[in-house]
């Protein structure tokens, strides 16, 4: 199917972040924990081609970006770009890699430096990488300045970023990652900042440079309707993984992980004709230190089955939303015979709950059961024993998917076995 | 989180007490100016609504345009150095000209707002009984401490955020769950009238819909009137029966959502529209141009300069709001009253080229 070179290839990249936890922790020595930001990433971006990123926050997805410029230490993992390892480069390497992939941020007024006018910040990068010739320079600049539609360019030249739009702000920002010429441009949210309707400007814009400059981009970010204009395929991450990737096409056309189809219902419509009541996942991304058992989306996850990794922490949550529907009395009975939720904190999967007796608590989970028999929760409970003043959850154990091929893309999810063994995950 | 069913008891408690089918909040000609050095800056410049109970209306525009200094203009929550003039009637009582102690008592238990930052709004040394418990108190204080924490826990609880939570710290919580808190704060004094200024832009995909699901079951369960400022008009589409379009501190059109997103008749609110990026969108549209600056905006319609259906009467005449075609309100000479037009009026108007320098 390729008929581009990979022009990055990513194996199994793993960015960690160590955390520093309490001062006492620190003295005694106790391991704070690391947040897994980047968790086994394998993906690769062919020479042209558009490949987008999308997913929310705490996805991990701009700590990817960062990565491909040397900007995220990589714990673990490569990243080929020419033939070249990119986690093995010294500080002066990364440097001169960098007249190769540029970025653009996010917030074009966070990106540029208030004191510097227009044609020093393009500028400056052409100085930072060994351009003597100030004149030479200011030829560069005018070129950059022109290809992202800064003209005249006179005009610009000497205005500092608060006389500029928020538009012509990030037009900067572009002008400043092509002027070194770079072959790949790392976008995270390049657009989100911007007026609706400046979006497509800057996006038309950057389509202009894929063309013109034969580009290629990694488009980061957490809107689906500009990924799925703008990208040749897409991965869905969530939580330091890509849960699905795919050329876009497909993924839209028929979604397969249910995080993406949850994220396709989610987006926002402007035709009210289409905005019906929607079926939504609930709760929200969970903490990326202690990440849930199994697949990290199976808390939310509406088609969860046995094995998607159920614990403790889940059956917490059920009893804490049980109780936004109870009275205030029932809510004092229950909690009563319930005892602290403190022991359903960690990621077990056999818990004792309880502490008002066996069958006051068998009771109570058999009431939260026939309120809502679907529930996927109940499909990960593998038992349910008496165990003093309470009861022994037992849960199935998990299994942590990974990506497999179906149906021409790639999905980690149980419900999805391997369909064609031979093919590696990735892409 | 699953939404919580609510019990019919508790949800006849939680209604306002609405009088009458008279709009909760009626604008007239409502005016805001920042002074600066080089002149007063018309941030709102004669804007009128009515919002009947139970109703949500969408304010939608770009930054720039007036929609949250309307909103603040509404509450009183203007910064020092504004001025503002025309109409608000709050159930018939003008909340503009009210003295600052009314107007105090006014907000919070009648008028309430939630903001588009949470953490920005919530005390970060103070515990959630602490925030609900002061809320209450500034406007009941006689009332008991166990109905106090009673009410609190309600409000919670029909935002989803279980009882156990009720003693920990705003940084203990996500996103999305500092979200609905500040929505139970707003609804916990069982306000009227609410203004909610961009309340899901700082939140993921699948929050802002979990929020947005939340604001279309409140004006169902609670009759509560909504005023939801935002610049996505996805939004607006999901959780709004009304639509109020702002371009330069005028609101150019308003009406029904389906029938102005079916049939803008506004060329601002089209272009809007046909320049947002959608899951069905297949070709880039933008608007060329910027806003115009509000120290000294240009004669007649303020879009002129930019719009695709412009004519010599627009660079010249302030257009009149005229009853939309099929409802709602609408100000543009291209939809009429063409009796009212000058000779040659109707003329296409030569604008000068618009050029990425004067773009936004």
């Amino acid at each position: 199917m390729p008929t581009k070179p990979d022009l990055i290839d990513v194996r199994d990249l793993s960015v960690h972040f160590g955390l520093r936890g309490g001062t006492l922790g620190r003295l005694v020595g106790r391991d704070a924990g690391v947040v897994r930001a980047v968790d086994g990433i394998s993906v690769t971006l062919r020479e042209g081609e558009v490949l987008g990123l999308v997913g929310e926050s705490g996805s991990g997805k701009s700590t990817f970006g960062r990565a491909l410029l040397g900007l995220a230490p990589a714990t673990s993992g490569t990243i080929g770009f020419d033939g070249a390892d990119l986690t093995s480069m010294s500080r002066s390497e990364l440097r001169a890699l960098r007249q190769s992939i540029q970025m653009v941020f996010q917030d074009p007024s966070a990106a540029l430096n208030p004191s510097m006018t227009v044609a020093e910040a393009v500028g400056d990068a052409l100085r930072v990488h060994g351009m003597k010739s100030s004149v030479e320079r200011r030829e560069r600049v005018v070129e950059a300045l022109e290809r992202v539609g800064l003209s005249p360019v006179q005009l610009f030249l000497d205005k500092y970023p608060r006389d500029l739009s928020g538009g012509q702000k990030q037009r900067v920002v572009l002008a400043r990652a092509i002027v070194m010429g770079p072959r790949v441009l790392v976008a995270d949210e390049p657009i989100s900042m911007l007026d609706m309707s400046v979006r497509a400007k800057i996006l038309q814009l950057m389509l202009d440079l894929k063309q013109d400059l034969g580009l290629s981009y990694v488009y980061i970010t957490h809107d689906l309707a500009s990924a799925k204009f703008f990208c040749d395929r897409i991965a869905i991450m969530y939580l330091g993984r890509i849960v699905e990737i795919g050329d876009t096409e497909e993924i839209f056309a028929n979604p397969r992980h249910p995080y993406t189809k949850a994220l396709l219902r989610a987006a926002p419509d402007p035709d009210p004709a289409r905005a019906v009541a929607k079926d939504l996942p609930r709760g929200e991304v969970p903490d990326a230190a202690v990440p849930p058992l199994g697949c990290s989306f199976h808390p939310r996850c509406p088609e969860a089955v046995a094995q998607c990794g159920w614990e403790a922490r889940d059956l917490r949550t059920l009893l804490e939303t049980h109780w936004t529907r109870r009275t205030p009395e029932e809510y004092d009975a229950e909690s009563a015979a319930v005892g602290s939720l403190d022991a359903l904190a960690r990621p077990d999967t056999s818990v004792h709950v309880g502490r008002g007796g066996a069958d006051a608590v068998r009771s109570i989970l058999d009431r939260i059961r026939d309120e809502e028999p679907d529930e996927p929760l109940w499909r990960g409970v593998a038992d349910v024993t008496d165990d003093g003043a309470g009861v022994r959850v037992d849960f199935h154990p998990g299994v942590d998917p990974a990506l497999r091929r179906a149906g021409g893309v790639d999905v980690a999810c149980v419900l999805y076995p391997d369909d064609s063994p031979d093919d590696s995950a990735g892409g | 989180m699953t939404q919580p069913e609510l019990d019919p008891v508790l949800e006849a408690e939680f209604q306002p007490d609405v009088t009458g089918d008279g709009p909760v909040i009626s604008a007239r000609d409502v005016r805001v100016w920042y002074g600066t050095t080089r002149g007063a800056i018309r941030a709102v410049d004669g804007v009128s609504f009515d919002l009947a109970p139970g109703e949500t209306l969408g304010l939608v525009g770009e930054s720039g345009c007036g929609k949250s200094t309307l909103g603040r203009g509404l509450m009183g929550l203007l910064p020092a150095g504004a001025k503002r003039d025309g109409e608000v009637r709050f159930r018939g009582e003008d909340v503009l000209t009210m003295s600052p102690r009314d107007a105090h008592r006014l907000r919070g238990s009648q008028l309430g707002m939630i903001f588009q930052e949470p953490m920005t709004r919530l005390n970060p040394l103070l515990r959630v009984s602490a925030h609900f418990e002061e809320a209450i108190r500034q406007h009941e204080p006689k009332l008991p401490k166990r109905e106090v924490t009673q009410r609190a826990l309600d409000a919670l609880r029909m935002m989803g955020i279980p009882p156990t939570r009720y003693r920990s710290y705003p940084h203990e919580f996500s996103g999305g769950m500092r979200q609905r808190l500040m929505i139970a704060l707003a609804l916990v004094l069982r306000p009227a009238f609410i203004v909610a200024d961009e309340p899901t832009t700082a939140l993921d995909v699948l929050v802002e819909a979990q929020i947005v699901q939340i604001l279309n079951d409140l004006r169902r369960d609670f009759r509560t009137s909504l005023l939801l400022i935002t610049h996505n008009v996805g939004i607006v589409a999901e959780a709004c029966d009304r639509v109020a379009v702002m371009y330069a501190g005028r609101i150019v059109e308003q009406g029904r959502v389906a029938d102005v997103f079916a049939a803008p008749q506004h060329p601002y609110t089209r272009e809007l529209l046909r320049s947002t990026i959608s899951l069905r969108t297949t070709g880039l549209n933008f608007i060329p141009g910027s806003p115009p600056d509000l120290i000294d905006p240009p004669p007649g319609c303020r879009f002129a300069p930019r719009c695709p259906q412009a004519m010599a009467v627009c660079a010249t005449t302030d257009p009149i709001t005229i009853e939309r075609p099929g409802g709602g309100q609408v100000e543009c000479w291209a939809v009429g009253p063409t009796d009212l037009i000058p000779a040659g009026g109707t003329a296409r108007l030569q604008q000068e080229e618009l050029a990425v320098a004067d773009e936004a």
